[in-house]
């Protein structure tokens, strides 16, 4: 399942290939697909915004295609397909203006433009990609991350070299090679730094501008790798989510956890935050949407 | 009361009859002296507290200091209330009785079932999308006749005592069930093994101090995990009343209160584990009945003694399970993704929310 927030209503991707709307204020969740047709394969991988003012909704499925929903219209306007099956399921999806940013698992980077089957450019971000991230003040940034490939930011005007490439952690006092799983990150608004969680339950904070390659801040949350992550409006916390539904604040300024957030009882797959108000959003494996408040932590919705 | 004793004693040594005679003054004098007391006492807290005096004085059996006799007033004080009690349910029926038709309707006593808290994902019979989701789950190919299923049957390491048993009758209970020995062996490197033998379950049951307490059942080949506490076994041998051993035949599997959208993935992950068809010859039936999130275990012989009557023997083993954790994907404790978590005060802190 994947989540995307709009005004105090959210949309949920399920792995049955549904795409639902929740109305909060009727604690309603709406299906926007006939139930009739309903495959697997069809399984929501990734959810993203198009158009202006957040009016179309572009849905990534596991086999490769990717539809377009007006939000308005409540029906899926068009479908296209962006890459064969066999190459993996979208880590990530967004829009680049009218054209589309897809990665796949297997780590190939493309935008495609309107109306063409060919991609424009293709990058390749190595095995294993986790998720892909687009930057909210430089459309054309994006970057990616995975299990064993580091984090790394694409320009995709120019795609030959990556911007920036994260270096491992320093080995252990044994020499060992420390392992490197990213299994989200976010950009943070207002700077150029770059925040990402890894399977081996750590929050890295990375800083392109500065010489040093290597995180700039490291915390560690919890026992079990997290999952998701998200930036709240604040800009100095980020909220992280693991395996076991447990769902924590961390500041980002010293790395510690500022608040926990309670509720969930499963892994958390997508985690959002409220663009202007201090609201996230949750969900996953245990079938509910959650609606924290950032404020005082306590769980609003629950859906 | 010092004051009082010293001359008892002194004066105790040779003349009995005044003693008694002392004894007696004594024990009027200290009564006065306890009057007196209480008294004073009495008027110093009606001072303190005018206007909520309460003081008839209050009798408690406790108070009795003589062993014999606070038995025999306890004894009375609970006669009384049994009697009180008894008269108390007859008026109620006579009541009843006169009113006869219109009489109130009997009050359901209040459980904490059925004051249950509604859960959201209480499971509709008629709703298309779990139908969906179920019936492309994991278990899809079983509940479509497309598998048999295989159990292999394993312990903790170095197995003990009880743990032993209760694997072999296991085996018993269920058909296609092979029982080995671990080796010492790693779970991960368990599973693909299995995967390529066609086991379609593989069942580990951890045990602590020679008593099994765990059960980790893992659907094959993908997964999902679930991990159990098992307690309060009752081996064949413990069960008073059981019957002969179980035949080889295939039991019916009775799944009861499996409501919610957790117990029917926790119902159709025990379903699985018997064959679909089962031997109606055998009369064997097992049951796994949820109750309060523990699920109770039974396997039962039946027979029809006439259209009405059905006379039942237990064939153990008999033993509880709760639900811990509830994984996607095949066992991994470390890195595996789970759909559900027992959160202990935090998910038990209303006595009435049930999970399965």
């Amino acid at each position: 399942p994947a989540a995307v927030m709009s005004v105090m209503d959210a949309w949920l991707g399920a792995e049955t290939g549904l795409l639902k709307g929740v109305s909060v204020s009727r604690k309603q969740a709406v299906n926007f697909s006939s139930s009739s047709c309903l495959d697997r394969a069809q399984e929501v991988r990734a959810l993203s915004w198009a158009g202006p003012g957040e009016t179309e909704l572009l849905v990534g499925s596991a086999d490769g295609l990717v539809r377009t929903f007006s939000a308005e219209k409540g029906t899926f306007t068009s479908s296209r397909r962006c890459g064969e099956p066999h190459e993996g399921c979208f880590s990530g999806l967004h829009a680049l203006g009218s054209a589309l940013v897809t990665c796949t698992e297997k780590g190939a980077v493309r935008v495609w433009k309107e109306h063409s089957d060919v991609p424009v450019t293709e990058v390749r971000a190595g095995e294993h990609v986790h998720r892909m991230r687009q930057s909210p003040v430089a459309p054309h940034r994006v970057a990616t991350g995975g299990k064993e490939t580091p984090v790394k930011i694409w320009d995709l005007e120019n795609p030959d070299k990556p911007m920036f490439t994260a270096k491992n952690l320093r080995d252990t006092w044994l020499d060992l090679r420390q392992p490197h799983w990213v299994r989200d990150m976010a950009f943070i608004p207002g700077t150029d730094r770059l925040v990402s969680c890894t399977g081996y339950h750590q929050v890295h904070v990375y800083d392109p501008s500065s010489p040093q390659r290597r995180p700039v801040l490291e915390a560690v949350f919890g026992e079990y790798p997290l999952t998701a992550l998200s930036l709240p409006v604040d800009g100095h916390t980020v909220a992280v989510a693991n395996t076991q539904g447990q769902m924590a604040l961390l500041d980002l300024r010293k790395g510690l956890v500022c608040g926990v957030l309670k509720g969930a009882s499963g892994s958390v797959r997508a985690l959002q935050c409220h663009m202007t108000l201090p609201l996230i959003a949750s969900c996953g494996l245990d079938r509910h949407l959650r609606i924290h408040s950032l404020q005082d932590r306590k769980l609003q919705h629950k859906v | 009361m010092d004051f009082t004793e010293v001359p008892v004693s002194d004066q105790g040594k040779g003349k009995k009859k005044k003693n008694k005679k002392t004894k007696k003054q004594k024990v009027s004098e200290e009564g006065e002296a306890r009057g007196d007391d209480i008294d004073t006492k009495d008027g110093v807290k009606m001072e303190r507290t005018e206007p909520v005096t309460v003081f008839p004085p209050t009798f408690s059996v406790s108070e009795i200091k003589n062993k014999q006799r606070r038995h025999l007033m306890f004894m009375k004080l609970k006669q009384d209330k049994r009697k009180q009690k008894i008269m108390l349910k007859k008026k109620k029926k006579k009541e009843r009785e006169a009113l006869g038709d219109k009489a109130p309707p009997k009050e359901v006593p209040k459980t904490i079932e059925n004051q249950r808290v509604y859960d959201e994902t209480t499971v509709d019979p008629d709703d298309e999308e779990v139908k969906f989701d179920e019936e492309t789950d994991e278990f899809a190919a079983y509940f479509n006749r497309l598998t048999n299923p295989k159990v292999l049957i394993t312990t903790s390491d170095r197995p003990r005592g009880r743990t032993v048993r209760f694997c072999e009758q296991l085996a018993t209970v269920i058909p296609n069930a092979h029982v080995y020995y671990r080796r010492g062996l790693a779970l991960k490197r368990i599973i693909p093994q299995c995967i390529a033998r066609d086991f379609t379950y593989l069942m580990v049951i951890n045990e602590d101090r020679k008593m099994p307490n765990g059960l980790v059942l893992c659907h094959l080949p993908d997964g999902p995990t679930a991990h159990f506490k098992v307690s309060s076994v009752r081996l064949r041998k413990e069960i008073k009343r059981r019957g002969k051993d179980p035949t080889a035949h295939h039991p019916e599997v009775i799944l009861n209160n499996f409501s919610t959208r957790l117990g029917h993935s926790i119902g159709r992950l025990f379903a699985a584990l018997f064959p679909q068809d089962p031997h109606f010859v055998g009369r064997q039936v097992a049951t796994f009945h949820n109750q309060r999130d523990f699920i109770f275990f039974r396997f039962h012989r039946y027979i029809f003694k006439n259209e009405k009557k059905v006379g039942i023997r237990e064939l153990g083993p008999r033993f509880t399970l709760k639900l811990r954790s509830l994984q996607k994907g095949t066992f991994d404790s470390k890195f595996g993704e789970y759909e559900w978590v027992l959160k202990r005060h935090e998910m038990d802190s209303c006595r009435r929310k049930f999970q399965l």
